[in-house]
Order: structure tokens, then C-alpha cells, then sequence
């Protein structure tokens, strides 16, 4: 007797840049193994290899970047075909964000060298655990695939919040892991409701099978979606989904802070991902638009309440990270393609400039930070993270610290208010040139005057909040920037920078990005039809 | 089996959201891992019901003979998957519950009691145990 379904033999024409699209998965996970297998004293050996991880995956995104510009490269896991296989698709968007995390996570990696990579045992696993689940979010073509990778995100996650111990951190870390068990509930939900009514967990075969009259019993199927995107709305925090947001990304270390900037991107990507390729046409076209419209508008006016009421930085950038959320979620409510192009150019822009303020933050408010080191449960953990006799050799003190934290400050301050020349102000205007092409709407009209009063309010208090830190004198000791702390600050905003000055190609890759993902029938062939390589 | 099957996916279903709306950290942590049971039911109960069905093709079964005997084999993958992970996850919670009782001396969601000195009837007083 012979198995139903073999695997088909491999063609022998595979190359081995095939593969280069399951390395941001198998590269981070791997090594991530390997790290918990060290002894947690050999911190320079893990560093290291971190280090040389991240560059890895910052390379590889490049790469896909470039090579996805034409066609999405679909791999099929086992060389199953579609519908039956695992698959993963690295297309324009996923390349996109597969880039934005890579980048900031090299960033927060490189800024916990100078101290935090000591605060609490096994950060570098963690770290790397995390990067695993973010960018097989990004990847994955099927939707049971991206609950496994939410999780294995969520619960490195859950470990990050908690590095360096201390009751602010665990009092907001029992909040966070309830609110996320909960949000995973509702996604389980939805994910079964959706595959008892359609068949199927595929996305692209859920979009053929979206496109044909009669499909499964539609009524059922939008509520699976609807619970589903409950649960990638509590992941972008949009409003009134979001509250656990601001107060957990404050508690969290700072390096930890920055790399959970891009977690809130993944639901947006997903809702993003899932609206256009579903809901674009086919029998439930311009499902929950409305509702999104709505949240993002929400989110945005919330976070622009809560960062006027801010008393420090790092709550500040955490509201920073909901108005961004927010921005991208209510371009998606008007349905505008234009400007929703601008949006995923504001996107990165400002995840980019977030990560910064919480990096900044830290530096500039760390005479105020509790840090307690945590009670050892295993032998090879540091007794006394932040007084090692080696603590001062990490990185040598930068003279004018202050200066170039200002710097830093006004340049965030910039992205996030979105004040010209940085790429806050292109992206921001970008949406507004593509809100006011032809008839505007009263949701367009809405949007633009949210985004305009959301710039003006996001500017005042963190000025307020700038000179509150670096002019007015306080007894704290003057903040000590160390090199490693400067490269990672420096290398975000140089990022900003760069896409401010190269805006031009920025911006028509995400037009370009957008063009693909309105016509989603590309999308759907390239996985379904491919055939196997 | 239908009627069994709703009424258990309802009864943990509200018994665990109940749970959760408490005011304990611990009443949380059942309140979620009865709702995972029931959701984890819920994913059965979308391969539909069948009774004494395989999941897996054999020699009697299959695609051109008779598919009512065969069971949705991807719901039961889901469930394991969903089961192992809410597990973990679960017990996850279980250690920052405790490491939250331990630092902040109160078993109260938000880490602290909302009315100190005024406790009421209903809640026993977290840092005494009851004789």
C-alpha cells in the first residue's frame, strides 16, 4: 500500500539561493539554540554571534528585497504543493518589513552591549527568539503558520518585558501576557472559524475561493474574520484595544522597548496583508473597513491624548508607536491606494524614529530607572549585572553626550511630528497628496485634519519633554553615552535619514508595493499556480 | 453529542470569562485556562462531529469509497498545537503570578490592593492564609 500523497521529487534545478527566503527563520532559530546551550557568562562569544546574526539577516532582507522587486519567491516547505503544504512568500511588503526588523533589531542589539545585555539572564536567545517569530510573521502564506509564529514571538516577548527583573516590569508583565493569552484565544477562534467555513488556512487559496460565488457559508466566515481581527487589532493596540501598550513598553528595558516597536507593526502588517488580499474584491469586498477606519481614527486621537499627558520620554514613544499603528490602520479605512502607498513609507519612517526615543529615553532618564537584579535560578547568571569590574571597559564615555543626545531628541521629535525635512513629513504628506486625489472624501477630510492636529500635539510635549530632560537642571549626574549606545542611536536615525534623503525611490517602492497588492490575482497564482521548483 | 459538546464549550466558556473578570491573579490564571479548554473544544467541534471515525486514510476508507467515515485530521493538528502552546504559555503566567505575589506582596491583578485597610467580604485577604 502506498501513501495518498508523496512529496514530488525534487527537480534537479534547485539553486541554493532558493532557500534564501526560510533563512530568516532557520538563521535565528538556530542560533538562538545554540546560545542557550553557552554558559551565560561567555557574554562577548554571544554577543557576537548576535551580532553577526543580525548583519545576516539585515543582508538577507536586502537581498530578498532586491530580488523580490519583480515576482514574489514562494517556498514550499517539503515541496508540498500549495494548498496542502506549508508555504512561505516573500513578496514586496514582507521583504519590506523583513528589512525594517532586521535593521532595528541590529540597532537594540548593538545598544545592549553597553549595558543591558547583562540585566537579566539569557537576552541574546531571547532576543534572536523573537526576531525568529517576527519575521515568520512576515513570511508565512498560511494562517495557522502565522498563529505559531505570534506565539513564539509573543512568548520571547513575554521573557524581553521582564529582562532586568524589578516590580514595575513584572506588575506590567502579568498585565501584558493576560491581555496577549486572551488576544491568542481570540485568534485560535477565528482561525477555526475560518477554516470550519472555507476549508482552508491558506491565504491564497481563502482569496481564490473568496473570488468564486457559493463559497462556504460567507456569513460564518466574516465573523471567524472579525474575531480574528480582534486579535491583530489588540496587537497593534488600536484603540480601545491598546491600552496595555504605553505602560508596558515603559517598563520594559530599553533595548527590549525598541524590538517590541516593530511587534505592533506585525499586526498592522497582518490586518494590512489580510484586508487587501481577502477583502480587496471578490464576495466580502470592503469587509470591516468601516470598523478599521474607525479604530485607526481612535488610535490615533488616543495616542495623540496620551503623549500630551505624558510625564516621560519613554511613555511618550509608546503612545508614538500607537499614533503610528493608528495613522497606517485609518489609511487602510478610506481604502485610498495612494495614500496608503505614503502610509507604508510613514511606517517605517516612524518605527524607525520610535525605536530611537525609547533608545534615547533610557540614556537620558537612567539616574531615574529602577534596575534590581533579579534573584539567580541558575548558577552561571551574573550576581551584580550593572557593578561587574568590566562594566566600565564595554564602551568608552562620549565627550558632549548631552549635545548629541539632543541631537537625537530634536531629530525623533522631527520623524514623529511629522516636520519637514525628515521622512515623518514625507510620509505624512505623501498620504495627504494621495487623500486629496480626485473627490475627498468625509473620511479623507477626517483623516487629514486627525493627522494635522495629531503633528502639531505630538510636537509640543516633546519639547516639553526635551527641555525638561537636557536644560533644566536637575541633581542626576550628567547622562554618560557610551559608543556602542552612539552607533545604535546613530545608525536608526541615519536610517530616517536616509530615507528622507533618498525619498525618492522609497517612495516608488512603496508605490510599487502598493500597485502589487491590489491586484492580489499575482499573489495568488505565484503560490497557487507556481507549481513546484 | 452536539447538545453536550455546545453546552461544555459554553459552560467553560463563561465560567473562564467570569474567572478572568476577577479581581485575583490567580482566578485569572483559571479563568484562562478554562477558556483555552474551551476553545481548544471549539477547534474540534470545526472538523465537525463524527463518532468512532479515523482520522487517517486506510485500506476501508477514503476519497471514492465512503468520506463520511473519515474525520478532519488538520483540526486535530490544530488542537495539539494550540493545546501545547496555551499550555506553556499558561505556566508562564503561573511563574510571573508568582514572581508578582512575591515582589509586590499582593495577589491583586494590578499588583496592589485597590482599598488597603478596607477589604471586602467576599475577597480573602491575600497576604493571611485561611485557617
Amino acid at each position: 500500500m502506498t501513501p495518498p500523497m508523496t512529496p514530488p521529487a525534487l527537480p534537479p534545478s534547485v539553486a541554493w539561493s532558493d532557500h534564501l527566503v526560510v533563512l530568516p527563520i532557520v538563521l535565528p532559530i538556530a542560533v538562538a539554540g545554540a546560545m542557550f546551550l553557552l554558559d551565560d557568562r561567555r557574554r562577548r562569544l554571544k554577543e557576537a554571534l548576535s551580532l553577526a546574526t543580525l548583519l545576516a539577516l539585515v543582508g538577507i532582507a536586502l537581498v530578498l528585497v532586491g530580488r523580490t522587486s519583480a515576482a514574489p519567491e514562494v517556498y514550499r516547505v517539503g515541496n508540498w504543493a500549495a494548498p496542502y503544504g506549508i508555504v512561505l512568500v516573500a513578496d514586496r511588503l514582507s521583504a519590506m518589513m523583513l528589512a525594517l526588523a532586521g535593521l532595528l533589531g541590529l540597532c537594540a542589539l548593538v545598544f545592549s552591549f553597553a549595558r543591558w545585555g547583562r540585566a537579566g539572564p539569557r537576552f541574546h536567545g531571547l532576543f534572536l527568539l523573537l526576531l525568529m517569530g517576527v519575521n515568520g510573521a512576515f513570511l508565512t502564506g498560511d494562517l495557522f503558520n502565522l498563529f505559531v509564529f505570534f506565539e513564539v514571538m509573543l512568548a520571547a516577548s513575554y521573557g524581553l518585558v521582564l529582562h532586568g527583573s524589578g516590580e514595575t516590569r513584572i506588575r506590567a508583565g502579568l498585565g501584558y501576557i493576560a491581555v496577549n493569552l486572551v488576544a491568542s484565544l481570540f485568534f485560535l477562534i477565528g482561525v477555526s472559524l475560518v477554516y470550519g467555513t472555507m476549508g482552508t488556512l491558506n491565504m491564497a487559496d481563502l482569496a481564490r475561493r473568496l473570488a468564486a460565488p457559493g463559497a462556504g457559508e460567507l456569513a460564518l466566515f466574516e465573523v471567524g474574520c472579525a474575531i480574528l481581527g480582534l486579535a491583530f487589532l489588540i496587537k497593534c493596540s488600536a484603540w480601545p484595544l491598546g491600552f496595555w501598550l504605553p505602560t508596558t513598553y515603559a517598563a520594559a528595558s530599553a533595548p527590549a522597548a525598541a524590538i517590541l516597536a516593530i511587534l505592533s507593526k506585525v499586526g498592522v502588517y497582518v490586518v494590512l496583508r489580510l484586508s487587501l488580499l481577502l477583502f480587496g474584491a471578490g464576495l466580502s469586498a470592503g469587509f470591516g473597513q468601516g470598523a478599521i477606519l474607525v479604530a485607526g481614527l481612535a488610535t490615533i486621537a488616543f495616542g495623540t491624548v496620551g503623549i500630551l499627558a505624558s510625564r516621560d520620554l519613554t511613555r511618550a514613544a509608546g503612545y508614538a508607536v500607537m499614533i503610528s499603528s493608528g495613522t497606517v490602520l485609518a489609511v487602510l479605512g478610506t481604502g485610498s491606494e495612494a495614500a496608503l502607498a505614503g502610509a507604508l513609507y510613514y511606517l517605517v519612517g516612524s518605527t524607525l524614529a520610535a525605536g530611537a526615543l525609547f533608545l534615547l529615553a533610557e540614556i537620558l532618564q537612567r539616574g531615574r530607572d529602577p534596575v534590581e537584579a533579579a534573584q539567580p535560578v541558575f548558577a552561571d547568571e551574573y550576581r551584580d549585572p550593572f557593578d561587574d569590574a568590566d562594566a566600565t571597559e564595554v564602551g568608552r564615555a562620549i565627550p558632549a553626550g548631552v549635545a548629541i543626545l539632543g541631537v537625537g531628541l530634536l531629530l525623533c521629535t522631527l520623524v514623529l511630528a511629522g516636520v519637514p525635512p525628515l521622512p515623518g513629513f514625507v510620509g505624512k504628506l505623501a498620504i495627504f497628496i494621495g487623500l486629496t486625489a480626485g473627490t475627498v472624501t468625509a473620511a479623507g477630510w477626517c483623516l487629514i485634519a486627525c493627522l494635522t492636529l495629531s503633528s502639531l500635539f505630538t510636537l509640543m510635549p516633546m519639547v516639553r519633554l526635551g527641555i525638561l530632560n537636557l536644560w533644566v537642571p536637575n541633581d542626576d549626574p550628567p547622562p554618560v553615552l557610551r559608543l556602542s549606545e552612539l552607533t545604535a542611536l546613530s545608525g536608526l536615525l541615519a536610517a530616517c535619514a536616509a530615507l528622507a534623503l533618498w525619498g525618492g525611490p522609497a517612495l516608488a517602492y512603496a508605490d510599487a508595493t502598493m500597485q502589487w497588492l491590489k491586484a492580489p490575482e499575482a499573489y495568488i497564482a505565484a503560490v497557487l499556480d507556481g507549481g513546484a521548483r | 453529542m452536539e447538545l453536550v459538546l455546545s453546552l461544555g464549550i459554553g459552560v467553560l466558556a463563561a465560567a473562564g470569562v467570569w474567572l478572568m473578570l476577577r479581581p485575583r491573579s490567580f482566578q485569572v490564571a483559571l479563568g484562562l485556562s478554562l477558556l483555552s479548554y474551551a476553545v481548544n473544544l471549539f477547534i474540534f467541534a470545526m472538523g465537525r462531529l463524527t463518532v468512532g471515525a479515523p482520522p487517517v486514510l486506510g485500506a476501508g476508507t477514503g476519497i471514492g469509497q465512503d468520506s463520511v467515515f473519515v474525520d478532519d485530521p488538520v483540526t486535530q493538528a490544530l488542537v495539539l498545537t494550540a493545546l501545547v502552546i496555551s499550555f506553556a504559555l499558561t505556566a508562564l503566567f503561573l511563574v510571573v503570578l508568582l514572581a508578582a505575589r512575591g515582589i509586590t506582596g499582593s495577589d491583586h491583578v494590578d499588583g496592589r490592593e485597590p482599598h488597603p485597610g478596607q477589604q471586602s467580604p467576599g475577597e480573602p485577604h491575600p497576604g493571611r492564609p485561611q485557617p
